[in-house]
Parts: structure tokens; sequence; C-alpha cells
């Protein structure tokens, strides 16, 4: 039985249909990247896990219990964290406050407390007072997987972690992923970003306009299938 | 020479009841901004529900043989209790991206609060007795003399503004309220269960409304009617203060106060207008308050 476990998974916006019929499956201690172009679904597909987006009931499982139909704040209580697209810190709050309030809901004793998300990130650590608005883009990454992290989640979901940063701070915060999976963290990627994705990933699901267009193992997948089921034919 | 000094007197007896009675519109104030902090609620029913509370206390008091402190304490878990359900059960509903349906119910809940208050207790003014301590004052000298109520009020607004500010920036229940204000979809992504965040937080001002009731009782007279009055008084204070701090709140009322004694002492007449004048021109001149928030 997968981990975690997407099941013909349809998400619709009002009218708009995003996702048609995603099957995916996580093993405990995987990470699994999906990539696409831009509007392919990928973020659709994590809001909808998260329990941002409704769905019906057994879409989405979790060792085999249906979660499709429990609110976000029950699913992060579950162990399931997303890092959301374009960081989304609490502005009001600071860094400290931003990493102490991805602990609210889950307060589970698990590898990650403050003091070793400042290891992970030790720029956070000199910044910690900050407003979070004042923190630059990649710092603000850091900040946002640091805020859930804290939630010591079993599974992480990471959405555009390194959307507008430069290659340099995504170098640095991609070399935080080993630490994060050495915990037995189980981790969804997804990526624009092809290459760095396939770099880490134990298996690749590629989207195309809601639907599913290829999937494998990173090795097994010619750079034309990937060109072909990112782009389509 | 005498004039002229009982003259300066009289400012100054101004200034000193002006301040205090800004005590009593931050009390006012302080609930109606920590609601529409958190959630974006306008309660067009926080004067009635001040006045609500005033009735509250006037029965319990009369009930129990208590004094108007002694029954504002049993209130205040009542009214907890009473402003966190009616969140909870009604309130919650409304919110959304729709700023209307919040108006609207609010506006429907003043009416009922009105119209229920003069079914049980008449249009009769009533009063919260509290005996010695009503007419109590304290001689400052040179001719000027503090009531021990108004004095009260504003140390007791000043206390309500300090644990307000100490619960949202120095306890978790604080942090989730400024996070869920910040990004509710986010905040529960944190497992914030922003329905609960949202009744907790009004029962926290239902317990300021107790507060603000007790000494709107006990400084003059109320009756079922008077509400909306209160409502008035209580926006310009957060908005003179500047939305989103408490401190502004407080600063707010008395500014408020301040305008209304000193426009008194020019003409008695004059004190509402000036309260609403001095209002109008901090609106002019600094539409976002005399203290913003950083960031909005």
């Amino acid at each position: 039985m997968p981990f975690l476990e997407t099941r013909n998974l349809m998400a619709f916006y009002g009218d708009f249909q995003a996702l048609y019929g995603i099957d995916t499956t996580l093993d405990a201690g995987e990470t699994i990247a999906i990539i696409g172009a831009n509007a392919a679904g990928k973020s659709t597909y994590l809001k909808a896990i998260a329990g941002l987006i409704h769905h019906t009931a057994d879409s989405v499982l979790l060792e085999g219990k249906p979660i499709g139909l429990l609110p976000a704040a029950d699913i992060v209580k579950l162990g399931i964290a997303l890092v959301p697209e374009g960081r989304r810190l609490f502005p009001s709050l600071s860094v400290e406050e931003n990493l102490m309030i991805g602990g609210h809901g889950r307060k589970m004793s698990g590898p990650w407390s403050l003091e070793r998300v400042y290891s992970l990130f030790p720029v956070l650590k000199q910044r910690r007072s900050s407003a979070a608005p004042t923190l630059s883009g990649g710092q603000q990454q850091m900040a946002a997987i640091g805020r859930a992290l804290m939630s010591n989640p079993r599974i992480l979901l990471c959405d555009e972690i390194s959307l507008g940063l430069a290659p340099v701070v995504i170098r640095d915060i991609y070399a935080a992923l080993p630490r994060i999976k050495s915990e037995g963290t189980s981790v969804v990627l997804v990526e624009q970003d092809i290459a760095q994705a396939i770099k880490v990933a134990d298996r690749v699901y590629c989207f195309q306009e809601g639907r599913l267009s290829l999937s494998g193992r990173p090795r097994e997948l010619t750079r034309e299938q990937i060109r072909r089921a990112y782009f389509g034919a | 020479m005498l004039i002229l000094a009982l003259e300066m007197t009289g400012w100054l007896d101004a200034l000193i009841q002006g301040i205090l009675l800004g005590g009593l519109y931050a009390l006012f104030a302080a609930g109606l901004s920590l609601i529409f902090g958190v959630m974006r609620l306008v309660n067009l029913a926080h004067g009635d529900l001040i006045v609500l509370a005033a009735y509250a206390i006037l029965v319990l008091a009369e009930g129990l043989g208590l004094d108007p402190f002694g029954a504002a304490l049993v209130a205040l878990p009542i009214m907890f209790i009473a402003g966190f359900a009616l969140q909870y059960v009604l309130l919650n509903r409304t919110l959304g991206r729709d700023l209307l349906p919040p108006l609207l119910v609010t506006f429907g809940l003043s009416i009922i609060i009105q119209n229920g208050l003069l079914q049980i207790f008449s249009a009769d003014s009533q009063r919260l007795r509290s005996g010695a301590i009503e007419t109590a004052s304290i001689v400052l000298g040179g001719g000027i003399a503090v009531g021990v109520t108004p004095l009260l009020t504003l140390l007791s607004a000043i206390l309500v503004i300090v644990i307000l500010n100490l619960v949202f920036y120095q306890t978790s229940l604080g942090r989730a309220f400024r996070a869920t204000s910040d990004d509710l979809e986010v905040a529960q992504l944190m497992g914030i269960d922003h329905r609960r965040i949202f009744a907790t937080a009004m029962g926290l001002a239902f317990t300021v409304i107790a507060i603000a009731a007790l000494y709107l009782g006990l400084r003059a007279n109320f009756d079922p009617t008077i509400g909306p009055g209160r409502l008035l008084y209580a926006f310009e204070a957060v908005i003179i203060g500047g939305v989103g701090s408490f401190w502004g709140t407080l600063a707010g009322g008395i500014v408020l106060g301040l305008a209304q004694t000193v426009g008194a002492r020019i003409n008695p007449e004059w004190q509402i207008l000036s309260g609403h004048l001095a209002f109008l021109v901090v609106l002019a001149l600094k539409p976002r308050g005399l203290f913003p928030r950083a960031l909005d």
C-alpha cells in the first residue's frame, strides 16, 4: 500500500476543470517530482492534497484511508505540510513567529524544532526578529520551508520553491533537501525547473493540461520523452 | 487677575475631563478594533451590544445583590461564551469575499437588540448604582477635582489595551489572530481552525464590551436606544487612532474626548459637534489615522 495515493483525482475552479483523473503514488521516504508547463495543474494537485480545493473523498488516500474531504487545518494534523507557491509568509509576523506558527496545529515532537530549522538555514537565525517582508526572496523561501517543517510533517509538499530565485540561491535551498529527506520525510516537489527536479527525485510525473502525460524513474526517461510530455507532441 | 485664573482652571479642567472621557470612548472602541483587526468584520451591533451588556450587569446586580463591579465580574465569562457562540453559530456564516452580508446581519442584530430591550425593560432610563464611589472624587488642588469613576474608567481602558497587546503580541493565540488576519488560506495550512479563532476573538471582544458597559452605566443613564450613538463614537475613535493599533485606539478615544470637552467649554451646545469635527479633521489630514500599522 502506498503511503500517499491520489486516485482519479479531479479538481475544479467553478466550471473550469483543472485536473482530469490524476493517479499518483508516493512511498514512505520517497521523493517525487511533478513537472509540467504553466497551468498544467501542478499547484492544483498540491492544493487538492493539502485540502485547499474540494474534490471527492476517496481521491486522496493516506495509508489507505480517504482524506479527500478533510479541511486544510485537519490535513496538516495528519502530517502533510504544504510550502505554498510564492512563499506566502505572514507579513505582520516576525521570522521566528512565522516559524513558530508552523507548529501551531500539529504539536508533535519530532526531528524539527526552532533550533534545528535555524541550523538548516542559519541566515534565518540572524534575521529571527525581522518582519517577514524585509527578507530577500531566498530567505523568505527558506522561512517558508522552515515553517512547514515546524509541524514535523511526514510528507512535505513543495510548490515551486525555486521560482524567481537566483541560481546560487536555488542551489542553497536544494542543498537542504537531502537533510530533510534524511529524517524520513517524504517529499513531493512541484517544479518548472526540470533539471533541478530530476536531480533529487526518485520518480517523476509530468502533467500536461490537467492530465498525467508521463511517469517514471528519471534515469529511465529520455530527454525526448520528457520534452514531449512537457510541451505536447 | 482672578478672572484669568478662573479661566485657566476651567480650561485645565476641560483637558483633564476630556482625557478621562477618552478612556470611556477607548473602551467602546477596543472591542470594535479587535474584531475588525482579526476578521475585517464591521460589527454594526457593537453599540447595542454594549447597552445589552449594561442591562445584563443591571439584572445580575439586582438579582444577585451585587454591586455593579461584582456583577460585571460575573458577566465577563457569560459574555465571552455569548460572543463565542454568536460568532460560531451566526457571524462566521456571513464572512466571505462579499462585505455586505456581515453588515446586513449585524445591522439586523442591532435592531433586534434595541427592540428586545425596549420590550423587556421599557424605554425608561436606567443606571448602575455603586453607592459612594459614584460621587467620590479626588481633589487635585487649584479648584480641580477628578471623579473616581472617570479615573477608574481611564485606568481600565489602559489596562484593557495593555492586556490586548500582550495577548496579540506575546501569546500563540495572538500569533494565530494575526496570521489569520494576514492570510486566511495559509493560516489553515498551519492547522489553524479559523472559525474557532474568529469565535475566540468575538468572545474576547465581548468581555471588553462588558467592561465598557460597566462604565457606561456608572457614568450616565442608559436606555435601549443609545447603542448606535456609542457605535459612532467607537468608530470615530478606531479611525482617528488608525485601524490595527490598540494604542492608537486609546489615543483616538482621548482625542475624541478632548475635542468634546474643549468644544463644550467654548459653548455647551458644541460638545458633540466638536467631536465629529475633530474626527473629520483627522480623516482629512491623516486618512489612515494617527497611528497606522506599518503594513496594510
